[in-house]
């Protein structure tokens, strides 16, 4: 269990100044315009703000999917910013966890296939099956994504997520495509994670209402972080309605 | 097994069809580069091992008569090694079995010693025994194509004197590789072979007791090849010498020379088509596959998968299909190499001639589809490598549609909405269009390819034996007699009409080129042999100078109007200056024709001949051959028709199987081709058409909107197909540009109709194969997935 981010206030992530822009052809697409931010250690904390507002270029930058056009990014106590491709996909491979709107997974593998492709490559892997219980999924281990509902694709891609046991779990819009029931279902499963493995969490949303299980909200819009929020109480994601 | 191999595999499986039609088409190529390069090795170890443990001789002069004691002076040129003075003479004989007249050629072999050069195999029977002057060994051609066996007996008519001889045993010479009598292009292995005999015996009936008149010679290593023929033909020319020349001019080694040369070139031309189109439809495929996975590349790489194993993943996709292509197309090509080398025993033959797969030629085919395959998959697999993760999370930005050409065009009220989808469809890829485009008329070249050496070969026979040789048969004398002669011919049984022919050997001579030719003098006004051009259009002898081969000139080095040097190597002997009056396209071997007056001029000895071409009645063949078997000074008969039957068995076998395993790839390449367009489009459109079968269109309006769209892409491709297949066409002919045998650019209407019916065809039933499967397109499936 962790407590509000003031009791460690160990930065796992520190972000300084950090802007990113898209040439499009004659324009210049602001995606983010100077963002500061701190992750503390086992905290779980949701970036919450409109859409096009810079939320996945925040995290994609965090998970070394990307690099900023400028600023720095301290992961730990190494420079993001410094690493090239062959360092950034080893970050990527030892330490993050991502789950993505649409589950990206593998549609020719089975669950335990899809969780087994990253076990294989990650230094301290569970089991696939471990990661399978994890969200509840043992007993559709051997199916394709193909049968499988989407909340029961999005917790795979939780179980894939985990399986390598990393450092922080980054999450994009992970019920976006799901109903509120299977919405809820998946959050659940990542408060589970964060609860139980302490694994630093990051979810990004444009749902208020997913806010209310976070330690604390970040609020973004316009390429800029518009305000922070820590909550008192976090809400159980069971609790959650919309 | 790793995650990441089972879906490599399951990959592989979900594009079965695609995948096998790829390995198909490699397995074309390759099966092709495995026959023809192992062809190549096969008979050049062959050959190099035949010449090398029987000694074949490396220079040949034939003359009239010389004193043994020549030998001698011949043997003391600078550069000659060891040499064999030789008696070799052309007999008529009777062959029972055999109503019409056949030749042999009796070489002479030494009484009491083995042959220091060209040494004989002995395939069965025995050796000639000493003294005996009614032995003859047979060559295995001729044996075999009269059904002769050891023990029978021939007849031959032996300066004038009609012999019985027994053959005692069949043999093989590193000479006569490839039978052909002199003057022939062709083989007629029926009516043409070669004896060898005593030397004693033969000397007595000829008269040359003492004397020799052919000599076979072998260099010193080093020695310059030009120098010893130049010396050569100084000491022989007093001796009646015809020419002395080398080996890469003997005819035998020249023609399995040309057969070694063809099979250089097909080994190059045909498997590059092949695997060029794999590698496009490699290309196409594995492109399509990325694009489709473009998430699932940037979910591996997002969870720490780095290029080069993601890079490295979609290689193995397509090695895959190259190792699925090579397990088929080396045995392929091993059979084939097995089957063709049954051919080339027949046309050739060695003591031994096995078919090998040398392990290099193997790994080069490995070596060389993996190439194909990289330079195929290189462009897809490294956009998937680069492909930034963060950027392939994102939906793809909707394409733009204009208004199509018809539109554009104001037409467009004038066209049914289907159609107008279609073309818009077609013009928003333009690329993919295109690629489709070209992929589809590759298609339609290979079998251009595959068929048009038998247009080639077709249109070369009907020019030489119809329009250009319209007599039935010709005969020669064993030397120039005068042309009182003919009127002779012209009275015999079944003679309707004959024209004189004279052929002088000479050396055509042009600055430091030369090469020996023999001139054919003809009727100016020659009826029964009409030179043509390209375009068979007659071409009229010119009343004076030389109309030769363009293969000569080239040759020669020499153009319309120069002047070249003709060394008469008969008779007087005279050296002359002649101009070339005109050059022509003809196919096989280089030839120079003259005017017969003025060859006769020219040689200074009247109106002399040395044969005639004839027009005979059928009816009366046979009284017409046992006539002229009569007649001491006929040297040979040929029948034109023998040429033909004989060119067909033999190299038009050849060729009809080549043509055969060509054609059957280029059908494989059609159907590969246009089927993994189909498969492709089907993919891409899948969700498109089921969005539109869900808002009410019917399925057969979308099957109308894919396969419309095929068929427009083949209708398209169709032409420019036809194009390439000239083209390359083009370029097998000029790289077959060979001495012995040139192919013409002669691609007839039947091969174009050929092409487009099995594209077509191919389109067709890759179009119901694909309408199959959108037959069954399960809509919600197609609809659910996200692209
Ligand atoms: N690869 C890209 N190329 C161009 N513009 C981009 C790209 N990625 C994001 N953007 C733009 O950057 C802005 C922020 O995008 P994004 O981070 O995806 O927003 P959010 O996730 O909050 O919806 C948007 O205006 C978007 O159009
Ligand atoms: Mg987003």
């Amino acid at each position: 269990m962790t407590d509000a981010p003031g009791a460690q206030l160990e930065s796992v992530f520190a972000a300084r100044q950090i802007t990113k822009v898209y040439h499009m052809g004659e324009v210049d697409v602001h995606a983010l315009r100077g963002v500061d931010l701190d992750l503390y250690r086992g905290e779980f904390v949701v970036l919450l703000g409109p859409s096009g507002s810079g939320k996945s270029t925040l995290l994609n930058i965090l998970g070394g999917l990307d690099t900023p056009t400028a600023g720095s990014v301290h992961y730990l106590d190494k420079e993001l910013t410094d690493f090239d491709d062959a360092a950034l996909t080893r970050y990527r491979r030892d330490h993050v966890g991502f789950i993505f709107q649409f589950y990206n997974l593998i549609p020719s593998l089975t669950a335990r296939e899809n969780v087994a492709l990253i076990t294989e490559i990650a230094s301290n892997p569970m089991t696939p099956n471990e990661a399978l219980e994890l969200v509840d999924l043992q007993d559709r281990a051997d199916h394709f994504p193909a049968q499988m509902s989407g909340g029961e694709q999005q917790r795979v891609a939780i179980a894939r997520a985990v399986a390598k046991q990393p450092d922080v779990l980054l999450c994009d819009e992970p019920t976006g495509a799901l109903d509120v029931q299977t919405g809820i279902l998946v959050l659940e499963a990542i408060q589970r994670i964060n609860r139980d493995l302490g694994t630093t969490t990051a979810v990004i949303t444009h749902n208020a209402v997913i806010a209310e299980m976070a330690d604390r909200v970040i609020h973004l819009s316009g390429g800029k972080i518009t305000g922070v929020e820590t909550n008192s109480t976090k809400r159980e994601a069971s609790e959650l309605t919309w | 097994m790793t995650a990441l191999n089972r879906k490599t595999l399951r990959d592989l499986w979900q594009m079965k069809g695609q995948a096998i039609a790829i390995a198909l088409v490699i397995a074309c190529g390759i099966a092709l580069f495995v026959l023809s390069r192992s062809m190549l090795h096969s008979l050049e170890l062959t050959q190099q091992t035949y010449y090398d443990r029987y000694h074949f001789a490396e220079v040949f002069a034939s003359l009239k008569r010389a004193p043994d004691s020549l030998g001698e002076r011949i043997a003391e040129i600078p550069g000659v090694a060891r040499l064999e003075t030789r008696i070799v003479v052309m007999v008529n004989l009777t062959v029972e079995g055999l109503s019409d007249p056949a030749m042999g050629r009796i070489v002479s072999l030494p009484d009491t010693r083995k042959p220091v050069l060209n040494q004989l195999f002995l395939r069965r029977g025995r050796w000639l025994s000493p003294r005996r002057d009614d032995e003859v060994l047979a060559s295995e051609a001729f044996t075999t194509a009269n059904n002769l066996h050891v023990g029978d007996s021939i007849l031959a008519v032996i300066n004038g004197r009609q012999k019985r001889l027994k053959i005692v045993g069949i043999a093989l010479s590193p000479e006569y590789i490839y039978e052909i009598k002199p003057g022939d292009l062709l083989p007629d292995n029926r009516h043409f072979g070669v004896l060898w005999m005593n030397r004693e015996a033969i000397s007595i009936a000829y008269n040359l007791e003492g004397a020799f008149n052919d000599v076979a010679i072998s260099l010193l290593r080093g020695a310059s090849t030009p120098e010893v023929i130049e010396r050569l033909d100084q000491l022989i020319r007093p001796y009646g010498g015809l020419g002395s020349y080398a080996r890469k001019n003997q005819p035998s080694h020249l023609f399995v020379d040309n057969e070694i040369e063809q099979n250089r070139q097909m080994g190059l031309i045909m498997p590059t088509v092949f695997l060029g189109v794999a590698a496009f439809l490699l290309n196409v495929v594995l492109s399509r596959v990325i694009n489709l996975q473009r998430e699932q590349i940037a979910a591996l790489k997002a969870f720490g998968y780095s290029r080069q194993e993601v890079g490295w993943h979609y290689l193995k996709l397509a090695l895959l299909i190259v190792v699925l292509g090579l397990c088929l197309g080396i045995p392929g090509g091993m059979w084939l190499g097995e089957g063709v080398t049954g051919m080339y025993a027949k046309l050739f033959h060695f003591p031994t001639f096995t078919y090998r797969l040398t392990y290099d030629v193997a790994l080069t085919a490995s070596l060389i589809s993996v190439g194909a395959a990289l330079l195929g998959a290189w462009g897809s697999i490294m956009r998937a490598v680069r492909l930034p993760p963060a950027e392939a999370m994102r939906p793809e930005a909707p394409t733009n549609y204009g208004p199509t050409i018809l539109e554009r065009m104001r037409l467009g009220h004038w066209v049914p909405p289907v159609v107008s989808m279609i073309l818009r469809q077609l013009e928003r890829h333009p690329i993919k269009t295109s690629m489709s485009i070209f992929a589809i008329s590759l298609a339609v070249a290979i079998v251009v390819v595959g068929n048009f050496m038998e247009d080639s070969v077709n249109y070369v026979l009907n020019a030489q034996f119809r329009t250009v040789q319209r007599y039935d048969m010709s005969i020669s004398t064993i030397e120039p007699v005068s042309d009182c002669a003919l009127y002779e011919v012209g009275n015999m049984p079944g003679v309707i009409y004959c024209e004189p022919t004279r052929s002088v050997s000479t050396r055509i001579r042009s600055g430091a080129r030369q090469r020996r030719v023999g001139i054919q003098g003809l009727p100016c006004d020659s009826t029964l042999f009409q030179l043509i051009d390209l375009d068979a259009n007659d071409i009229a002898l010119p009343e004076d100078g030389l109309l030769i081969s363009q293969k000569l000139a080239d040759i020669l080095n020499i153009q319309i109007g120069d002047y070249v040097q003709v060394e008469v190597l008969e008779g007087k002997r005279p050296t002359l200056q002649v101009p070339v009056s005109g050059t022509l396209q003809d196919f096989t071997g280089v030839a120079a024709y003259m005017n017969i007056e003025a060859l006769g001029r020219m040689m200074r000895d009247g109106s002399l001949i040395t044969g005639a071409h004839l027009l005979v009645d059928p009816l009366q063949q046979d009284a017409l051959y046992s006539e002229l078997r009569t007649i001491p000074k006929v040297a040979g008969v040929t029948v034109k028709q023998h040429s033909i039957d004989s060119f067909e068995n033999t190299v038009g076998e050849n060729m009809m199987l080549m043509k055969r395993i060509n054609l059957l790839f280029a059908c494989v390449i059609a159907v590969g081709v246009v089927y993994n367009s189909a498969r492709i489009s089907l993919s891409e459109r899948s969700r498109e058409l089921a969005t539109l079968r869900v808002i009410g269109f019917t399925r057969g309006e979308i099957s109308a909107i894919l396969l419309g769209e095929l068929a427009i892409i083949t209708l398209l491709a169709i032409p420019l197909g036809l194009w390439f297949g000239y083209q390359i066409a083009a370029l097998m002919v000029s790289l077959l540009d060979l001495e012995l045998f040139r192919f013409p650019l002669v691609i007839e209407r039947t091969t174009y109709a050929l092409a487009t019916a099995v594209v077509l065809l191919a389109s067709i039933a890759s179009g119901l194969l694909v309408r199959r499967r959108l037959d069954q397109l399960d809509l919600i499936a197609v609809l659910k997935a996200r692209e």
